[in-house]
């Protein structure tokens, strides 16, 4: 359902910026999500089908993002980063299976 | 039953002695690093004894996990020292923590299979509370470099995972 893709990004959210990033209106955006503090970057985050999502661990230990419903599992190493593009509309839940406490969610519209 | 119970109980009330303030030698930088330290080696040593021990797949899991996030955190305790030129002093509180805990180790040892799965699992979900209310009730607010408190903090949201995952698997296991 999903497949890994590397492309520029063009907007990062920043370890402990929750705000919203902005976008350009160009299909295939691309977002960067820092981990850093046993925290995902952003609790929550809208995206739409073709973006991309690239998770970056900055934090002491290994973590993972991995999606609730087994369409992924990116295992990241400290300062290790993986991407997943996203094909299929709907909410997800995206957690560390190493410390399943942290957790945020993707809502991927058309 | 009981003996474990007590066991566990022991082990709680000694080690939440252990973090009784010396008001001979108060808290320090020095002294809080070798506690936070001392304390991270204490579970990458029960770690090493599950790994050695039990065959169950859960409690492998959970002990790999517990001894690469302890380790990771400690080598990052002991660069932040480094780059601050500042060397952990041992203190009566680490030295309880470590007698205690060798304490265990040898109670835990003499165990075997499930009674040994559970053991363990208990006093990670015991000795992760303690460290955690000391964390958050002493050492946190003792501390004065900012790096070194940051470092706590990451350390205690860490080790609050720990305790619930602890939890959970001593769940599972009952």
């Amino acid at each position: 359902m999903s497949r890994f893709s590397r492309r520029a990004f063009l907007a990062t959210v920043a370890s402990g910026a929750l705000a919203r990033p902005s976008f350009s209106n160009a299909a295939g955006r691309y977002l960067v999500i820092d981990i850093d503090k046993m925290k995902f970057g952003v609790s929550h985050i809208e995206l739409k089908a073709g973006d991309t999502v690239r998770w970056r661990n900055k934090d002491l230990v290994r973590h993972t993002a991995t999606a609730r419903d087994g369409s992924f599992d990116i295992d990241l190493p400290r300062g290790e980063e993986g991407s997943i593009y996203l094909v299929t509309p709907g909410k997800m839940e995206v957690y560390c299976r190493f410390h399943p406490g942290m957790i945020m969610t993707l809502s991927i519209v058309e | 039953m009981l003996k474990k119970i007590f066991l566990s109980l022991a082990f709680v009330l000694a080690s939440a002695g252990a973090f009784a303030q010396d008001a001979a030698a108060p808290l320090n930088d020095a002294r809080i690093a070798h506690i936070a330290y001392t304390a991270g080696q204490i579970d990458i040593s029960a770690a090493n004894l599950a790994l050695e021990k039990s065959e169950d797949a859960q409690v492998l899991a959970f002990a790999e996990l517990m001894a690469r996030d302890h380790a990771a955190v400690n080598e990052e305790a002991l660069a932040l020292l480094n780059r601050l030129d500042v060397a952990p002093q041992e203190n009566d509180t680490s030295a309880a923590l470590s007698s205690q805990a060798r304490e265990r180790e040898e109670q835990l040892a003499a165990l075997a299979g499930r009674e040994f799965d559970i053991a363990y699992v208990e006093n990670e979900v015991t000795f992760h509370k303690t460290v955690n209310d000391a964390l958050q009730n002493l050492l946190i607010p003792n501390a004065q470099n900012a790096d070194l408190k940051a470092l706590l903090e990451t350390g205690l949201s860490l080790f609050r995972e720990h305790q619930l995952h602890a939890e959970h698997l001593l769940h599972e296991m009952n």
